[in-house]
């Protein structure tokens, strides 16, 4: 029994008021699909089901995409471009007044720790929104010429791990720059979505200027091969994304940007504050259940300090506490959903069977719901899968190398390319890995850093485009 | 007694260059992990067991130059029983004050157990000869000290004389070693060494302190005097606990950690128990290897407790004086 443990700290549900069901928010009202299907969203830390939600059609997207095009005809694009940031400004304070209550509904519909939706995703999602409020009349100054146009409808379709951050990735560079959108948040974690649809008719934002439809991989293809999208933007797998690049090249007007997985580099040098690497290291693979395309998933550990490394990973790994995805003391949450844990725990015994050493600190699992606990394996080489496949889990592959040119080869030994990270005390080392790594995102003596100023995108199979700062606006403006 | 291993005298220039070859201290990174253990949240049974383990690992202290024997006895008489309208609560660990109140302080907890705690070496600048800081902790622990918390000659650390700062914390530790068991007490008395974090600025330096005063054989490092501001911060207080929790795993003796000044409050006080747990771990949670420095912390404390236990937050006027 531990001396001081920590007593059951859980964030009420109090606050959220869950309907039974949800309908699809098209042109400013909530309304059912055409053909009356539905599907149930559930807690993936309990299974609870936690509501019904529309599953639009091909029926139901292309009224969506009219009502959007309409939107954008009639109002949006021609509104003048402060009144455009001014809703922006106001969803974000909404946002902000609402941040405990879409906190709270995100653990519940996507099992991540509440004191990461609480101090990350929220204070993110008002933050993208208040920084593209403000590009709103600033544009001819980004960059893009005196004027540059919207490009019109964007249908925009986001992944289960960020829901609501990914939807204000896609939604307010979009808004900013005068499109109107029609955006599908995946099948798992639909509500926060839903919820910002309600605020979109808080804040008085004209109907049709935002559309949300829900639904799974039928809806998203429905959504980007429709005709009247101008513009698809997407963040999800590499399989998927390389489907959609496929199906709107043959329509050569439709602007694209596709932001994919990764296999990321974290890469640890023996001068390198080792304690906060560390800290970089947990952070990196086990932030948000690994749930993070930008993951640190690979450890690249100098083999001078590889056994101190380790053997501190291994103390702080014991510190972590995995369980209720809303106790406010809870590191670890739920694993999204039983597919995707069944691909983790596939990926994990290739690892065995390929001959890497597993280990996982004690830790007991929740019987309900879906859990995998923080895994690491040594022992890994660059041609184990492990080391090579996006796994989206909790599980760390380390390897070693000797010199810092070798580790840029590993590092850059992969087809993604979406971030990596350094750790040094030498800043000039950190500008040497910072030109030579093939990655969108090089963190120096940090790891999944996030900022509504800074681009954010990747190279090779991560995909293409880049989201927020002025580089984000190129993909939503006719440049 | 004869020296620890790890007290043995380390030729200037490599004790310079083992210092100076600890990994280095991110800033950024460890604010932000001082940070996000502060965001842990103690409650019910949790918060019950902080809030007694806060009273007894607290220093209780006054050191002023206005102290007089009536208010060090009014201390002493709270530090044996904090709440005097409830048994149930601990006493704290220790009172801690000038070494001319060292003699009264002894004679006021004799016999409960806890420790008298003074402060010695021309406390709290530390400028003057090592003699005098010598006989400074030899007048202390002679009129009853069994904790002896000197400070270090910052001075001299920041211009990079690591063997001198280490010279005078030896010394000292053969001072406490020499003098025989205070009675009704075991052992010889400790030695708290103060690194004043305040004055050392970065982290950097603070490990390297840390292990500097370890090495000359500190049972206890302690961040500040107290009259110095920044005093004991979160981050300061982590890297230290980062750094007695390694010196044991290099060197295999435990040494304590004692935050002192600016901690006033009972959350405060359960942010620093949550990093000792998550840090250094819990063979730190005990009087014996961490202490609170403070004063007024304490009264924060029974007010928590008493608002825990009766649901009723009843002021500050409750609450003796200390």
């Amino acid at each position: 029994m531990p001396k001081f443990e920590y007593a059951p700290a859980p964030e009420s549900r109090a606050i959220v008021s869950l309907k039974e069901s949800y309908g699809l928010f098209i042109d400013g009202q909530f309304t059912p699909s055409a053909d009356g299907r539905a599907f149930k969203t559930i807690s993936p830390a309990t299974e609870e089901v936690l509501a019904e939600v529309a599953e639009a059609g091909p029926a139901d997207v292309d009224r969506a995409v009219t009502a959007a095009r309409t939107a954008y005809e009639r109002t949006w694009s021609v509104l003048p471009p402060r009144e455009r940031g001014k809703y922006l400004f106001r969803i974000a304070r909404i946002i902000q007044e609402r941040a405990r209550e879409l906190a709270v509904l995100e653990s519940l519909d996507n099992g991540k720790p509440i004191r990461e939706s609480r101090d990350v995703d929220l204070p993110l999602v008002a933050a993208h929104f208040f920084y593209h409020a403000g590009w709103a009349d600033k544009l001819e100054y980004a960059g893009y010429g005196p004027a540059p146009k919207p490009l019109g409808v964007a249908g925009q379709v986001i992944p289960w791990n960020f829901p609501l951050l990914m939807l204000a990735w896609k939604i307010a560079p979009a808004l900013a720059c005068g499109n109107t959108a029609v955006l599908k948040p995946a099948e798992t974690t639909p509500l926060t979505a839903l919820t910002f649809a309600e605020i979109c008719q808080q804040a008085d934002l004209p109907p049709g200027v935002v559309n949300i439809l829900t639904g799974a991989g039928e809806t998203g293809r429905a959504l980007v091969t429709h005709p009247g999208v101008d513009k698809v933007a997407f963040t999800g797998s590499t399989e998927v994304g390389k489907e959609i690049a496929r199906d709107c090249a043959r329509d050569p007007r439709k602007k694209v940007t596709l932001e994919l997985g990764g296999k990321a580099a974290n890469v640890v040098f023996e001068d390198a504050p080792l304690d906060q690497a560390v800290e970089g290291i947990v952070n990196g693979i086990f932030f948000n259940q690994g749930h993070v395309c930008c993951a640190g998933s690979r450890l690249l550990v100098q083999e001078s300090v590889y056994e101190q490394v380790l053997a501190s990973l291994r103390r702080r790994l014991a510190t972590l506490r995995l369980g209720d995805p809303l106790d406010k003391n809870t590191d670890v949450g739920a694993i999204n959903s039983a597919a995707q844990l069944a691909k983790i725990r596939e990926l994990s015994e290739a690892g065995e069977a390929e001959g890497a050493q597993r280990w996982s600190p004690p830790c007991e699992l929740p019987v309900k719901g879906f859990w995998f606990p923080p895994t690491v394996f040594t022992g890994v080489s660059q041609a184990h899968r492990i080391a090579r496949e996006e796994i989206f889990g909790p599980v760390l592959s380390v390897l070693t190398f000797r010199t810092p040119a070798e580790a840029v080869e590993k590092a850059n030994n992969t087809p993604y390319g979406l971030s990596a990270g350094v750790w040094t005390d030498k800043g000039s080392r950190i500008l040497w890995m910072a030109s030579r790594l093939r990655a969108g995102v090089v963190w120096a003596n940090t790891f999944n850093k996030f900022d509504p100023s800074s681009p954010f995108g990747g190279y090779q199979e991560s995909g293409y485009g880049r989201e927020g700062g002025r580089h984000g606006l190129e993909a939503y403006l006719d440049v | 007694m004869s020296a620890p291993a790890d007290s043995r005298t380390i030729a200037g220039s490599s004790l310079r260059e083992f210092l100076h070859g600890l990994p280095g201290v991110d800033q950024v990174g460890a604010e932000a992990r001082a940070a996000m253990l502060a965001s842990r949240s103690v409650k019910t049974t949790a918060k019950q067991w902080a809030l007694d383990a806060a009273i007894s690992m607290i220093d209780l202290t006054t050191l002023e130059g206005q102290d007089t024997p009536g208010k060090v006895r009014a201390m002493c008489a709270k530090a044996r029983r904090p709440d005097p309208a409830d048994r149930t609560v601990p006493k704290v660990a220790a009172v801690c004050v000038y070494p001319d109140l060292a003699r009264l302080a002894a004679a006021e907890v004799k016999g409960t157990g806890i420790h008298v705690a003074s402060v010695a070496t021309a406390f709290p600048s530390g400028r003057t000869s090592l003699e005098v800081k010598l006989a400074d902790a030899r007048y202390a622990i002679a009129a009853g000290a069994d904790e002896v918390d000197m400070v270090i000659d910052r001075g001299a650390f920041l211009a990079g004389d690591y063997q001198l700062v280490y010279d005078e914390i030896a010394a000292v530790r053969e001072v406490v070693e020499g003098s025989a068991a205070p009675s009704g007490s075991a052992g010889r008395p400790h030695l708290k060494v103060i690194l004043e974090t305040g004055e050392l600025v970065t982290l950097d330096n603070v490990r390297r302190a840390s292990w500097l005063a370890m090495l000359a054989g500190a049972d206890f490092i302690k961040t500040s005097t107290g009259k110095v501001t920044p005093a004991a911060t979160l981050p300061v207080t982590l890297v230290m606990l980062e750094a007695v929790r390694d010196f044991r795993d290099a060197h295999g003796r435990q040494v304590g950690v004692k935050p002192a000044g600016g901690i006033r409050t009972a959350k405060d006080a359960i942010r620093y128990l949550v990093l000792v747990n998550e840090t250094a771990g819990e063979d730190w949670l005990d009087p014996r290897w961490f202490r609170f420095g403070a004063s007024s912390l304490l009264n924060d404390l029974l007010m928590q407790r008493t608002k825990l236990a009766t649901g009723r937050y009843s002021g500050p006027d409750y609450f003796t004086l200390d």
